[in-house]
């Protein structure tokens, strides 16, 4: 090979492998961008509100003054929501993932149900509220209240529990249910005993990643008519409620009339991000902790 | 004698009792044994009745709304003035805002995604990977308002100073917001892909020489193709139907318009603001809401469905 084709080769070679280089630089930038937007999030509402956020605001009645405005209301409003969407979806999502891994025969219905819950799961959540306010709120005669609130998100998240509890039951190894069958156990008493045990975890794991996903919501509230007044701290699942991500909603758009509101909704993200935060590192602890390796 | 007898018939009757007790209960075990699949398909059934339920309320309403507006008129009409004197209700100013929104999305998640996913799939170390993934799903776990709020009181005012023609509500900020929402959803579901793509494959293009980006050009992702694109028309059906930050920093104009640097209306945005109005049960305002919200859930559907059908359609089975 004479010396200037080798001299030529090297250089390509090097060339591609600059490349390559530039290219997974490129590649970092890209993923780099997602965590930079989110530190800029984050910096963002702690800047704006952590000046406001002290005991007053939390335990605080709704005030028109910005000054005097607290979200107790909203807190409780949320925790009599969360009272009916917990019970409810895993009730539904649990049952529902039993009889699709465990009972159903693999077949046209089966089939039919599944892929009813894969489109479910890609409904958005704003036609899921109008379904609410027609059923729930209007035919049912429920009102805005909690309850109503509660089932609308239910069937919301439902999909997601559901498809949650499935792999976790999935993922409990055959052995353990033949083992139940070989000493004479029946289907029930072996799902009841030995399966659901093993599966819990994950589907705790899944069931608290779908509520916390309840609790940020906002769309399918606004359609049902979660009043912007201000209103008693509801007492029960049948008064009328706001949630924290509703407060943060009307305070964000007022914000271009009274710049303090801006510092109000700041503050509320905060408290409810701190939520969040919390469900998720119980969800990964459980996860952690009481997951059985076989 | 007498005892023995009394005994022998007592025995007898109680062993009786006991056999007749024992099938009882086991009968009593066998019913519940026989009742609990159907008591759980029934519960499965509520996932049925949920879309009975929203096709059902969607199309009645709509059907209504269909009596007072010709359907041509609401396809084809480019003026949407639900409240004035003489109401028009053309969808396309709606729709024009949706897919604008959702285009700029996809504009910012789909390289983005992408991107992200190669490296994390293709570069990054076992290490940097189990630190960057988790990071990068906080961004998918964030609410929408949180993002919402972010875009009116942030991203706009940033956007202003180098767009100074800029309104303070627009589309432009919102669709940009709503990418970064959805490059969490394009980057795993792209990775997912990726990595199925088999090791033997990657390895084969390696030993001949090639770099990792001619490999990930020129092998991993034409493999993993499908599962990209499925990933792409799932996240334009995310932003279709994302509601709280086009409500919030798009603002309520109904511009029938391309220019991103105006506040434009998304179907979406457009059902929170009558429904948050007093538009009373039965006006023609009312139904258009079902109307809209019905276009809203067939687009949302297809795209799904589409979705589905690429993945599986153009699998490579290894």
């Amino acid at each position: 090979m004479d010396q200037a084709q080798e001299q030529k080769i090297t250089r390509r070679i090097n060339f591609r492998i600059v490349k390559n280089k530039m290219a997974s630089g490129v590649f970092l930038a890209a993923t780099l961008f997602g965590l930079v937007v989110l530190a800029m999030l984050i910096y963002r509402v702690v800047a704006d509100g952590i000046g406001w956020l002290n005991m007053d605001f939390i335990t605080g009645k709704l005030s028109t003054q910005p000054e005097r405005a607290g979200i107790m209301g909203a807190i409780l409003g949320t925790f009599w929501l969360m009272l009916v969407v917990t019970p409810v979806t895993m009730f539904l999502g649990i049952g529902t993932a039993i009889y699709l891994e465990l009972y159903a025969k693999k077949g046209r219905l089966q089939a039919f149900i599944q892929t009813n819950i894969a489109n479910l799961a890609g409904v958005p959540s704003i036609v899921y509220g109008l379904l609410g306010l027609t059923v729930f709120a209007r035919a049912m005669n429920l009102g805005n209240v909690a309850l109503a609130g509660g089932l609308t998100m239910s069937l919301l998240i439902l999909p997601i529990v559901i498809v949650a509890s499935q792999e976790a039951l999935r993922a409990v190894p055959g052995f353990l249910g033949e083992a139940s069958y070989g000493i004479g156990a029946t289907k029930w008493q072996t799902i009841q005993n030995v399966i659901l045990p093993v599966a819990l975890p994950s589907i705790l794991t899944g069931a608290i990643l779908s509520l916390s996903r309840a609790i940020g919501e906002t769309a399918p509230l606004v359609v049902i008519g979660i009043p912007a007044l201000l209103i008693p701290f509801p007492g029960s699942i049948f008064d009328k409620f706001t949630v924290l991500p509703m407060q943060i909603y009307y305070w964000t758009i007022d914000s271009s009339l009274t710049a303090e509101y801006a510092n109000l909704a700041a503050a509320t993200i905060i408290v409810l991000l701190l939520c969040l935060l919390l469900l998720n590192s119980a969800a990964i602890i459980i996860r952690n902790k009481f997951q059985k390796q076989f | 004698m007498d005892i023995q007898n009394h005994l022998a018939k007592d025995g007898q009757t109680s062993i009786r009792e006991m056999i007749q007790e024992k099938r009882k209960k086991r009968r009593v075990k066998e019913t519940f044994e026989k009742l609990i699949p159907k008591f759980l398909l029934a519960l499965a059934m509520v996932s049925i009745l949920t879309t009975i339920g929203i096709v059902f309320t969607l199309l009645s309403e709509t059907i209504e709304f269909f009596k007072r507006v010709p359907m041509t008129d609401f396809f084809t009409g480019t003026v949407l003035k639900p409240l004035s004197q003489t109401p028009e209700f053309g969808v396309l100013p709606l729709i024009m805002g949706t897919v604008t929104s959702s285009i700029i999305a996809l504009f910012v998640a789909a390289p983005i995604g992408l991107m992200s996913a190669i490296y994390l799939s293709q570069y990054a170390s076992e290490r940097v990977r189990k630190i960057f993934k988790p990071l990068l799903e906080l961004l998918a776990g964030i609410p929408t308002i949180v993002y919402g709020f972010f875009a009116f009181t942030f991203v706009t005012p940033l956007l202003r100073e180098f767009i100074p023609s800029l309104e303070a509500t627009n589309i432009l900020s919102p669709g940009i917001v709503m990418g970064v929402m959805i490059i969490p959803m394009i980057a795993s579901l792209s990775e997912d892909a990726m990595s199925s793509v088999p090791n033997a494959m990657r390895e084969g293009a390696l030993g001949l020489g090639a770099t990792k980006l001619e490999v990930t050009r020129k092998v991993v992702i034409p493999a993993a193709l499908s599962g990209i694109i499925a990933s792409f028309v799932l996240g334009i059906s995310r932003a279709i139907g994302e509601t709280m930050i086009v409500t919030i920093a798009s603002g309520s104009t109904k511009n029938f318009t391309l220019d991103v640097t105006q506040s434009m209306q998304t179907m979406t945005a457009y059902i929170v603001e009558v429904t948050g109005g007093d538009a009373s049960t039965g006006s023609t305002v009312y139904y258009s809401l079902y109307a809209v919200a019905m276009t809203l859930f067939i687009f949302t559907l297809l795209m799904n469905i589409l979705a589905r059908k690429i993945s599986q359609k153009f699998r490579e089975e290894y």
